[in-house]
């Protein structure tokens, strides 16, 4: 390190840059203020815009000016460096595989011990897997095949007042669910889009005769696609709308699916009036509600 | 000597002599990185995610992960009185009551959607330049799965608030899960506790979303940062620049200083977004209501492509058997995970694919300019063209309604979108970057003429010197210095050729004994 010879040209001479100074400078002190307004911002009560506004003149300035010096105050060559082949010296591969191969021999020669290792650990493995995977939750049984609808349920709002066949005008759409449902979580799977059509004596499909009865019909709500609440009701045209991919579902043919990538129709549930005008379902739905998966066919 | 630097010897000396760090130490300080805009893309990435850190540490003081139902009683008067999860009901007091709380969300925020945002594009800079070659497979393989880890996290972070959009795209997540075939209804059940919505989902994504993952996550960045730094940058073409060499600024002190005051430079932008930039506003949206949901809402942008394939695949699934007793592969199953397994499969097994048909074996330390390998660069463009229709067509809706169009047009003009536009755009590219090679003096660079009138009204013309042809390569002070003392060939340069190199057959004394037991040189 003593010959200085060495250092000539090298660029490690003194940069002198007087102006690129005064601007390092001034971002600091930038940074400075930006830093004590925010800290007043936030004495004073906080507000996003400020404080933002602020973080950024006091984490800009400082960041200008540590890039500036590095930029402008110290050599920057250009350097250059060599560099290794990735790979290791023959001698060394060499080494690193004897080694390699001579370890395996010393634990391979003992085949039984080797496979009663692999076996243990194995078992514990796969045995200690599904009580883990169990323990995370339910298996799913029947559950995704049923919901709470059954014969006789009334048909109740989400804040459980009963729905009567005299409540939606023609062209009015609400969200019910069975009673004692209307709750969380099993609204999720319950809910039911009740729409009145003008034809009170509509028949959306050969075998739902008896199913709308003066105009009412209802449909799981729950989009067949990916599971969205079907919420949107198009008057005008009798479709449902799911707003999260734009699966349209035509009303007066059974929520057949007319429009976008839901692959079925909303299962619909069968409504009867009672005596009493209340609106009740005739029967659970016939087949499972909401999007597909493996355990269901058609 | 200043105080200042006796300390920091000192300093340095207390850690050589109980760590041994001075050799360490010593190259890194002179480790050369080549200096180039498109190697800030990555620390983008990685300064956001310290962004990420920090602000998220900052909410979890504040978040209760939890959808018990309570009725709001806080300072928001639109929502007073409703139900809602006690997850929601503390987002809304972060962003109303806790200090600087919005301000933390928002940049929280914003900087996972740049931390994503800057993983693609480093991603594309990667690709296109052929960064991803021998010796590099590794840290593509690395920087693939940092970008689904990203995109997860992203994704179960922004479901944390269970605002009523974010609740819905839960919803779509179960779906997702439920149509794995032959697994999917036990995998769903067992990842949300019941069926949806069930009350365990909230807390899960909350210790997987500020514990599992960025764990995993940093874990990756380190191990992505200590191969770079070991394999060492790779550089662009240039004058001096080999593939055996690597010319750019010292670590100490230019690039110290650069790469760290561009941390600050990232946070203050992502910091400016965050105060400026409204994002998620949860309060206008509602609590999630299972029953309840929104209009033209998208989700966060690095899901778009996967919100555009479930809108741009046809109604169809494959059915076996009778509803009670049969089979089925879902509608979602094909665009939101076979299309995703696909992709990732691609990215994955990319620089295998490619050596496949160019039996290229060597390593490479210089990038690719795009334009001089059209075959791999117009793939690339055709495939991204494909993701970016896809991406478009997470907004069927708003687009309709912006160009006052139905909605049956826009979804059939994508639908064939997505097939034609790709392989337009590659077909383009190729023919563009061929016409470009045939170009003899393409990519030089244009020396500036000066046009001079002299007195007598002739014009004459002379090339003017260009900066960087008198730009001159040094050697680092210290390796020359280093090298004159150990003698003409340090331990960092070693002989160009490629393997019998001199100086590791003299320091690994050990290496025809095979006394592996023997730590060499030491």
């Amino acid at each position: 390190m003593s010959d200085t010879q060495l250092f000539e040209g090298a660029g490690d001479e003194e940069i002198r840059r007087p102006l690129m100074e005064k601007v390092i400078a001034i971002s600091f002190i930038i940074s400075v203020l930006g830093t004590v307004g925010l800290g007043v911002t936030y004495w004073v009560g906080g507000q996003p815009q400020v404080e933002g506004g602020f973080l950024f003149l006091a984490l800009g300035g400082i960041g200008v000016g540590i890039v500036s010096w590095g930029k402008y105050l110290v050599p920057q060559g250009p350097y250059v460096q060599e560099r290794h082949e990735m790979r290791s010296a023959p001698e060394d591969v060499d080494a690193m595989h004897a080694s390699l191969s001579r370890g395996l021999g010393q634990v391979g020669r003992r085949k039984f011990l080797l496979r009663l290792l692999g076996g243990a650990v194995g078992v514990f493995g796969l045995i200690n897997l599904f009580p883990f995977l169990r323990s995370l939750g339910p298996v799913p049984g029947k559950s995704l095949f049923v919901t709470n609808w059954k014969h006789g349920s009334e048909l109740v709002t989400a804040d459980g007042r009963t729905v009567l066949a005299s409540d939606l005008e023609v062209g009015g759409v609400m969200t019910v669910f069975p009673k004692g449902f209307e709750g969380e979580p099993s609204n999720a799977i319950d809910q039911v889009i009740l729409v009145r059509a003008a034809d009170y004596d509509l028949v959306t499909r050969p075998g739902r005769e008896t199913w709308g009865p003066e105009g009412y019909l209802a449909f799981s709500k729950v989009c067949t696609h990916a599971g969205c609440p079907v919420g949107l009701y198009q008057e005008l045209t009798q479709q449902l709308l799911c707003p999260c991919h734009q699966s349209l579902f035509d009303v007066l043919t059974g929520a057949t699916n007319v429009f976008g990538p839901a692959p079925r129709p909303l299962p619909q549930l069968p409504l009867y009036v009672g005596t009493d005008g209340v609106l009740r379902s005739q029967a659970g739905f016939d087949e499972p509600i909401g999007p597909g998966f493996w355990e269901r066919g058609a | 000597m200043s105080t200042l630097e006796q300390r920091a010897v000192d300093a340095a000396d207390f850690a050589d002599e109980r760590l041994g760090v001075a050799k360490f130490a010593r190259s890194s300080f002179n480790k050369i990185f080549p200096d180039h805009w498109s190697f800030m893309l990555g620390e983008i990435a990685m300064y956001s995610f310290v962004i990420l850190i920090f602000t998220g540490v900052f909410l979890t003081l504040f978040y209760v992960p939890s959808s018990h139902m309570i009725t709001y009683h806080g300072s928001y008067a639109p929502l007073r009185g409703q139900k809602m999860s006690e997850a929601y009901a503390s987002t809304l007091n972060i962003s109303f009551n806790v200090r600087a709380g919005l301000v933390m969300r928002q940049i929280h925020h914003w900087a996972a959607d740049v931390f994503i945002a800057a993983i693609v594009v480093h991603l594309l800079r990667i690709f296109f330049t052929g960064a991803y070659r021998k010796p590099r497979e590794l840290n593509w393989i690395i920087g693939s799965s940092l970008l689904i880890l990203a995109i997860v996290n992203g994704f179960i972070g922004y479901s944390l608030p269970d605002d009523l959009i974010s609740g819905t795209g839960i919803r779509i997540a179960f779906s997702i899960i439920l149509s794995i075939p032959v697994i999917g209804s036990y995998l769903a059940f067992f990842v949300f506790g019941s069926n949806f919505p069930g009350t365990s989902i909230i807390p899960r994504f909350f210790i997987i979303h500020v514990l599992i993952l960025p764990a995993i996550i940093a874990a990756l960045i380190g191990a992505h940062l200590a191969i770079m730094w070991h394999q060492k940058h790779t550089q662009y073409p240039g004058r001096g620049r080999t593939n055996r060499n690597v010319v750019g600024i010292p670590f100490w002190p230019a690039y110290a200083l650069q790469a760290g005051g561009f941390f600050f430079i990232t946070s203050a932008v992502i910091a400016a977004l965050g105060g400026f930039v409204q994002i998620n506003p949860i309060w206008l949206y509602g609590p999630y209501i299972p029953y309840k949901v929104s209009y033209a809402v998208q989700p966060d942008w690095y899901m778009g492509w996967l919100d555009g394939a479930l809108r741009l695949m046809p109604s169809w699934e494959a059915v076996f058997g009778p509803t009670y007793g049969g089979h089925m592969i879902p509608n979602v199953f094909f665009p939101a995970v076979l299309l995703p397994g696909i992709t990732f499969g691609l990215l994955f097994s990319w620089p295998w694919i490619e050596k496949r048909f160019t039996k290229d074996d060597r390593e490479h330390n210089i990038c690719d300019r795009p334009r001089e390998h059209p075959v791999r660069t117009s793939v690339g463009v055709g495939i991204l063209m494909f993701y970016i229709v896809l991406f478009l067509a997470s907004a069927t809706d708003v687009l309709a309604n912006t160009f006052q169009t139905s909605l049956n047009l826009v979804l059939w003009t994508l639908r064939i979108m997505l097939f034609v536009l790709p392989l337009v755009a590659g077909l383009v590219t190729y023919l563009l970057l061929r016409e470009m090679a045939a170009i003899p003096s393409i990519g030089d660079p244009k020396i500036p003429v000066e046009i001079r009138r002299d007195f007598d009204g002739s014009f004459t013309l002379a090339e003017l010197s260009i900066h960087g042809e008198e730009e001159e390569i040094l050697e680092l002070p210290e390796e020359v210095a280093y090298r004159s003392l150990v003698g003409g060939h340090g331990h960092s340069a070693p002989s160009m050729d490629t393997n019998g190199d001199q100086s590791s057959v003299e320091t690994s004394e050990a290496g025809d004994d095979h006394g592996v037991f023997e730590v060499p040189r030491d």
